[in-house]
């Protein structure tokens, strides 16, 4: 399955083209401010957030509850627009595209993984992992086999035709996954994918995204309360009331002890891993990442890499 | 994505189910209901249609419909037989009275008197016997329904249509039946007796004048609302063709009875009912699945097609809700007997079909504004 073959069909919608594998960063925020609502009871979701993500990255969203990470991941993926700032993904920015071309390049480049899986339970496995092949235009009989495929790759061949009330949470968040990564997008975001998992099931889908999610130039964003994963990210970025307070790789953070919010205890009962100490501070634009590419701290459980 | 959105729908079984029936409700009542009301109406002006022969419907001037006409002098028909362009011209009587059957019974009944010679005016089609028996002394023919109801007679243990061979008594004047006649039943369900204009008058041996219309067959050639007015410029009196009597016999009906009223009322009820529940229920199934919409919406489903995602579901509610209605209506318009007397004319069914999908289109309209101002950012809140 070549990246060619899995590029979906996208109709007659003009888009500036996304460079793929180039050295642009897959994500560039500058300046993202985001407001709800005027006035007096105005909420500043975001108070100048300045982030990159590279390609081939994984970076992860920590912070507290409401400090603007689901505001943060929806400008990140093209679903909203900021009050100030600009965002650009993939190249393109965002804010310069009309409705239309700007839903179809969504469907072309990104990938969605959502906490509660949104898998519509009125389709099978495999339908539902064919939707964004569908979504672009590719004909049903093409996305249907796309998927199949997708879904053997995350170790669910044998699942394509059931219906995802019959499958564990594990299975559901990996039909996500494959839903997310089917038409071969250079972006994921993914939101809490871990949060209704148990520790071993999270550590699977950790597995499994860390492996396919950063392959030929892709660049992973996990939004997450879920300390037990920070280990497989490539930089963590934290952020409080709207700013971006700490990025750095998960052993620096973990050394000055970053403040990501306590899950609780592990829905399965098992204590939560520690995060080793490491060493080595980084910008938030990545341009530290040099020192901390995949595998250079060595505070990642080397089960997790690809 | 059209096959994901009826799958949407489809899966939501209970809704869908509950859209389907409201609509297939909805459908019956909105085509049943017209198409006994068009039934009805036929009715009102069945014997126009009945004694097509005539080309020309001369009457008093006072006559509203063919069911309140005002009898003339028989002078009348030299008179309207003298204007030129007129082929044949011939009496028709229509009254009311009483019969008394074998068994004792008194029905009310209505009276059609012919023309002895030619027999026009008579229905031409025969269930059994001869209409050519009417020149027989004491004849009468009958119409099949009323004969089958209203006149039939009780026998041991039951009752039976009335027969060629029966005997009646009307007006004191002994009839027998010669034969049973298939004539368009009349608004009032009245049973019809049929005999020569010669003999209505035995029958009705106090009223002087028995003529209600006088029936014109054009010349060959002759325009027939061109000869209509002559006969009414020269004999003073009302001609109409066919067709323009048959209208004014509808819209004096439409006028002076409440029926159009009475049948509107349930037709809208049963609109409202139907748009309001199938509304609210799309509603909701919209609002079951916003969240895939969003998801949808968030994985680049632009806004057009989640607009034709929507109308697929609607129309593929509207189509079987529709279908199942019209079967139903159907299934009722065929019993037999007809007890029903529907005439589900394709206008009805165009009619029908027109306002069930109007109200799944507005159903729709509400889940599509619900859809397109729908935030994709939803997805990422729980």
């Amino acid at each position: 399955m070549t990246n060619t073959d899995m590029r979906p069909r996208l109709g007659a919608v003009a888009l500036s083209p996304a460079p793929e594998g180039g050295a642009d960063p897959a994500v560039v925020c500058a300046g993202l401010r985001k407001r709800y609502g005027e006035g007096a009871t105005a909420v500043h979701a975001l108070r100048g957030v300045d982030l990159t993500v590279q390609r081939g990255e994984l970076l992860m969203l920590v912070g507290p509850s409401g400090c603007g990470k689901t505001t943060l991941i929806s400008v990140m993926a093209g679903i909203l627009d900021p009050t100030e700032g600009s965002c650009r993904i993939l190249g393109q920015d965002m804010t310069a595209l009309a409705p239309r071309p700007r839903a179809a390049f969504r469907a072309r480049n990104i990938g969605f993984v959502f906490q509660a899986y949104n898998l519509n339970p009125a389709l099978t496995a495999a339908e539902n992992v064919s939707v964004p092949l569908r979504i672009c235009g590719a004909p049903v009989r093409e996305a249907m086999r796309k998927a199949e495929a997708a879904l053997d790759m995350v170790g669910l061949g044998d699942k394509v035709e059931s219906a995802p009330g019959d499958l564990s949470g594990g299975q559901q968040q990996r039909v996500a996954i494959a839903r997310a990564l089917v038409h071969e997008p250079q972006l994921i975001v993914c939101d809490e994918p871990t949060s209704a998992l148990d520790h071993a099931n999270g550590q699977r889908v950790m597995e499994l995204l860390r492996r396919v999610g950063t392959v030929d130039g892709r660049a992973l964003v996990i939004v997450t309360h879920d300390a037990r994963i920070f280990d497989f990210a490539d930089r963590i970025a934290e952020l409080d009331d709207g700013r971006v307070t700490r990025v750095g790789t998960p052993g620096a953070l973990a050394g000055a002890g970053h403040g990501a919010t306590d899950p609780g205890p592990a829905p399965d009962g098992e204590d939560m891993p520690a995060v080793a100490p490491c060493a080595g501070p980084v910008d938030a634009a990545g341009g530290a990442m040099a020192d901390a590419p995949h595998g250079g701290n060595g505070c990642r459980p080397s089960a997790a890499r690809p | 994505m059209y096959q994901i959105a009826l799958k949407m729908l489809l899966a939501n079984r209970g809704k869908y189910l509950g859209m389907v029936l409201s609509l297939a409700f909805t459908s019956l009542i909105m085509t049943q209901q017209p198409a006994v009301f068009a039934s009805i109406l036929t009715r009102t002006y069945g014997l126009i249609d009945d004694i097509a022969i005539a080309d020309i419907w001369v009457m008093d001037p006072q006559a509203q419909s063919v069911d309140e006409s005002k009898a003339m002098p028989d002078t009348r028909l030299s008179l309207v037989r003298s204007v030129s362009g007129v082929e044949w011209a011939v009496p028709l009587h229509k009254g009311q009275l009483k019969a008394r059957l074998p068994d004792g019974n008194t029905v009310g009944c209505g009276l059609i008197g012919v023309d002895d010679v030619s027999l026009i005016g008579a229905p031409g089609d025969m269930k059994s016997g001869s209409m050519a028996d009417l020149r027989m002394s004491d004849a009468v023919v009958v119409d099949a329904e009323g004969a089958a109801k209203r006149l039939a007679v009780q026998v041991d243990g039951g009752m039976r249509p009335l027969a060629v061979g029966d005997g009646l008594e009307v007006n004191d004047h002994h009839a027998v039946v010669v034969g049973v006649a298939n004539a368009t039943p009349t608004f009032q369900s009245q049973p019809m007796l049929y005999t020569t204009y010669s003999r209505v008058k035995l029958f009705n041996k106090s009223e002087r004048k028995l003529m209600s219309f006088v029936l014109v067959k054009a010349q060959k050639g002759q325009d027939h609302r061109r000869l209509a007015a002559r006969i009414a410029s020269e004999t003073g009196l009302t001609a109409l063709t066919a067709d323009d009597f048959r209208a004014r016999t509808l819209r004096h009906f439409i006028k002076r009875t409440a029926i159009i009223m009475h049948f509107g009322t349930t037709i809208l009820m049963s609109f409202c009912i139907g748009a309001v529940v199938t509304g609210l229920m799309f509603h909701n199934f919209t609002q079951d699945a916003l969240r895939h919409f969003g998801v949808l919406k968030a994985m680049g489903t632009d806004d057009r097609t989640l607009l034709l995602m929507i109308l697929s579901q609607a129309l593929l509610v509207a189509g079987t809700g529709f279908g199942i209605g019209v079967g139903m209506a159907m299934i009722m318009g065929n019993l037999p007997g007809d007890p029903m007397g529907m005439r589900l004319s394709p206008t009805i069914l165009l009619v029908g079909g027109g306002a069930v999908l109007s109200i799944t289109l507005v159903s729709a309209a509400l889940s599509i504004r619900q859809v397109l101002r729908l935030e994709p950012a939803i997805v990422f809140k729980q």
